[in-house]
């Protein structure tokens, strides 16, 4: 396997680390506004993801910057291509990341109600716009002869588009719920497992009507070679599983589901790129792969190196972080941190 | 105004203001690891009161620059892609290293650190305050080593149009990288030293809590004059270092027009960039040649020569970096540095147990106001490093003019300006309000407050 096949799967990897993490955590502070009727509510929710979400994020931090590293061209078409979605994005993590910190410094419920929607926006919004996002690079966009994507913002929100970001929140909101349902107790446990369920129904069929409108619209299942096929139906079976389980009452299972079924659609997403990374509509030649738009043997010989020396220190870590904040969060004001 | 000149503007205003929290996060980091190490080596609680105080002024400013990191690292793209095209091979890495190495390490110890008091054992814990110190650091030195190849480019090749990455080593161990990283490393000890000094005199003068706030300007007095002296001292090398990388940066701090031997150091100028020329200065005879060479009879090359020499070497066109902006930011960094360090040493001296800091009132009330100077100095010390490499955007391999991205329109570069900006102005708002209330705090009112949350 050459290198530049080695840093596309490693880049599918950062990605899989990104939502599946992020998904919760992004899951959680869209149910936030809903899930916690009282403030301590609110703080116990906030609290299941307090010790962990910046680490969560840096995953979608690595991506970007593997993606500057290994794809430069990658990098720079996509960001000034996507200019105005990336920057109402950045606004939202900027809200999102000091909400975390500031709310519990405000002693007023008003406030703290500010920082609330704070963190909903900026957990939604962001889920919205990476699913847009990963519509448009399953579809294709206008990247011309020199990389370049000169058609703003409006081409980007087309109806398929959309609904992939549809689809993201959908399966996102599913995932927190059954995160809660996991790490709190009571009332807000109760109302999780609800949402869990009703959350489930939402995600599966906004994502059959998309993987269907994805067989016709695309590529991606169906181009000769590797394809999305077997992981979207691996992502399907996950997907049926996560309600048998909530309807079950197994929610750790319903958990390991919903996660699985995050990991194989990333991974539908981008076998069916693979080699390709950013499809031109203009000329299938024009489209950006892991050759072209790729760094050169040696910078991506170090930067193997120094991934498969800390990518594994990494995960020992954070794996250790859950383990020992692995309780369920009451909403006792005793307790709680945030 | 163009495409062009908004993203110059937006990177001036986002990176100015990411460094206006970036330097207290290095210095305070180790400050309240520090304070902790004392704590679990002592098992004195006030030492635990201490990195608990301390340590929250460090998360109120620390959340921000978490979240203005991630606009610096998506900028390269949004507004220079064909700077992320030409430099992605070189530049990338040392970017997705220190994600890498530094922000999952400093963003997963500190939900450690702000959750695990009571959950990890006091070793644990202090470790995972020694780690988000050690990650902040580190962190700082990854984007210096991908910022100081901007400065000073080693270990490339120009290859197909880009630059391409030949040694990697090379790229570390870039001379420039390490007169920077020290430099910044302790510019940040010396912020925390003054901040903390700055909030512990405001307690001092009222009486608040002696027993934690009469050791904890003790301690910040050291951390600053240390920090002080350090990043004085790294400077005036470093200086002479850009006397032979970029002579047009130094010659332009102290617009030098005519090149001097021995040369003059001028304390001030008026400066006429039209003309070329200085109106009048007010000089010390051979002090530039001191300060560029440690004799006092070097010569130092003025801006017309070093401009012919530019035009040979690279072909036509205007080398001279904009003067007045680089030879004031160069004099309010250096003078802010120097009053840093008489303070610093005043605090020292009057703060050595056996005498009474709490009577010196005037002099608290001076260092209550004394965190600005840090502030500043950094600020126009990065001004001056970034501006002073015009025209460059790669120092002689790549012009700022040809970095931008082609397919961004003004208006939304003009539209993203906008929006970053007064999200930073509210957020400023908000961390200096928090900062200053939790500053201010009484120690054992902010411990009940926290408790009847």
């Amino acid at each position: 396997m050459d290198l530049n096949t080695v840093w596309f799967i490693l880049v599918t990897v950062l990605f899989i680390g990104f939502f599946f993490l992020e998904g919760f955590d992004y899951g959680v502070g869209i149910l936030l506004p809903f899930l916690g009727k009282k403030d301590e509510e609110r703080r116990a929710i906030i609290n299941t993801i307090g010790p962990v979400w910046d680490g969560n994020e840096v995953w979608m931090l690595t991506a970007g910057g593997a993606m500057f590293a290994s794809f430069p061209h990658v990098y720079a078409t996509l960001f000034s291509g996507f200019y105005l979605a990336l920057i109402l994005m950045l606004v939202a993590l900027i809200l999102r990341g000091v909400a975390f910190e500031y709310r519990q410094k405000f002693a007023d419920q008003t406030s703290r109600k500010r920082w609330d929607w704070a963190i909903f926006i900026g957990s939604l919004l962001p889920a919205l716009l990476w699913g847009v996002a990963v519509g448009n690079l399953m579809r294709g966009v206008a990247i011309d002869v020199d990389m370049n994507y000169w058609g703003g913002l409006l081409p980007l929100l087309n109806p398929y588009s959309i609904l992939g970001g549809l689809v993201f929140v959908a399966l996102f909101t599913m995932h927190g719920a059954n995160y809660l349902a996991l790490k709190t107790d009571g009332e807000i446990e109760a109302r999780a497992k609800d949402v869990a369920f009703k959350s489930w129904i939402a995600a599966t069929v906004l994502t059959v009507a998309f993987v269907v409108w994805t067989f016709f619209a695309t590529d991606i299942l169906t181009k000769s070679g590797v394809n999305g096929l077997v992981p979207a139906a691996l992502a399907a079976v996950a997907l049926l599983s996560v309600g048998y389980f909530s309807k079950a009452g197994k929610y750790g299972s319903a958990f390991i589901g919903g996660s699985l079924a995050v990991v194989f659609a990333t991974i539908m997403v981008f076998a069916g790129l693979f080699p390709r990374i950013l499809i031109s509509t203009i000329d299938p030649a024009f489209s950006l792969d892991i050759w072209n738009a790729a760094s050169t043997p040696y910078t991506l010989t170090v930067m193997t190196i120094v991934a498969a020396i800390f990518v594994p220190i990494v995960l020992v870590y954070q794996i250790w972080t859950y383990r020992v904040f692995r309780e369920r969060i009451k909403a006792d004001p005793k307790t709680l941190v945030y | 105004m163009d495409a062009l000149a908004l993203a110059r503007w937006q990177f001036a205003i986002t990176t100015i203001f990411h460094f206006f929290f970036v330097p207290l996060t290095l210095g305070l980091s180790i400050f309240v690891a520090l304070l902790e190490t004392k704590y679990v080596r002592s098992g004195e609680e006030m030492y635990k009161k201490m990195a608990k105080f301390w340590g929250t002024i460090f998360l109120i400013n620390f959340a921000i620059g978490v979240v203005t990191g991630i606009v610096q690292e998506f900028q390269f793209g949004l507004n220079w892609s064909e700077y992320s095209r030409f430099m992605g091979d070189i530049f990338g890495a040392p970017l997705a290293i220190e994600a890498l190495l530094a922000f999952y390490m400093e963003s997963t110890f500190i939900g450690m650190w702000i959750f695990g008091w009571d959950r990890l054992s006091k070793k644990t814990h202090l470790a995972a305050a020694w780690l988000v110190a050690i990650g902040s650091n580190i962190s700082a030195l990854w984007i210096l080593i991908a910022n100081s190849f901007m400065q000073n480019p080693v270990g490339y090749a120009i290859e197909g149009g880009r630059a391409t990455m030949q040694d990697f080593f090379a790229l570390m161990g870039n001379p420039n990288v390490w007169y920077q990283f020290p430099h910044v490393l302790s510019a940040g000890i010396a912020m925390a030293g003054f901040v903390v000094m700055g909030f512990a005199a405001w307690h001092l003068l009222r009486k608040h809590d002696v027993t934690i706030f009469r050791p904890s300007f003790q301690w910040a007095a050291r951390y600053a004059l240390v920090g002080s002296l350090l990043v004085g001292v790294i400077g005036h090398f470093q200086g002479q270092f850009l006397v032979q990388h970029q002579p047009l940066k130094m010659a332009a701090a102290e617009a030098l027009w005519e090149t001097e031997q021995p040369a003059g150091f001028s304390i001030v100028a008026g400066i006429n960039e039209g003309k070329q020329e200085n109106s009048f200065e007010l000089k010390v005879p051979g002090a530039l040649s001191f300060l560029s060479y440690n004799n006092f009879t070097g010569e130092v090359k003025g801006l017309k020569d070093l401009q012919v020499e530019a035009v040979a070497q690279y072909g036509e066109g205007n080398y001279i970096p904009p003067i007045s902006l680089n030879f004031w930011s160069f004099r309010v960094m250096v003078g802010a540095g120097s009053l840093m360090v008489l303070l610093a040493l005043l605090a020292v001296i009057w703060s050595d147990g056996k005498r009474e800091i709490d009577s010196k009132r005037g002099f608290m009330r001076t260092l209550m106001f004394a965190p600005a100077l840090p502030y500043l100095a950094s600020t126009f010390g990065w001004v001056m490093a970034e501006t002073g490499r015009w025209p460059w955007i790669v120092f002689g391999l790549q012009k700022i003019e040809d970095a931008v991205s082609p397919n961004v329109p003004g208006w939304n570069v003009a539209f993203s300006l906008v929006v970053l900006g007064l999200l930073y102005g509210v957020l400023t708002v908000v961390a200096v309000k928090l900062g200053l209330k939790y500053g201010k705090a009484d120690v054992k009112i902010r411990e009940s407050a926290a408790a009847a949350d």
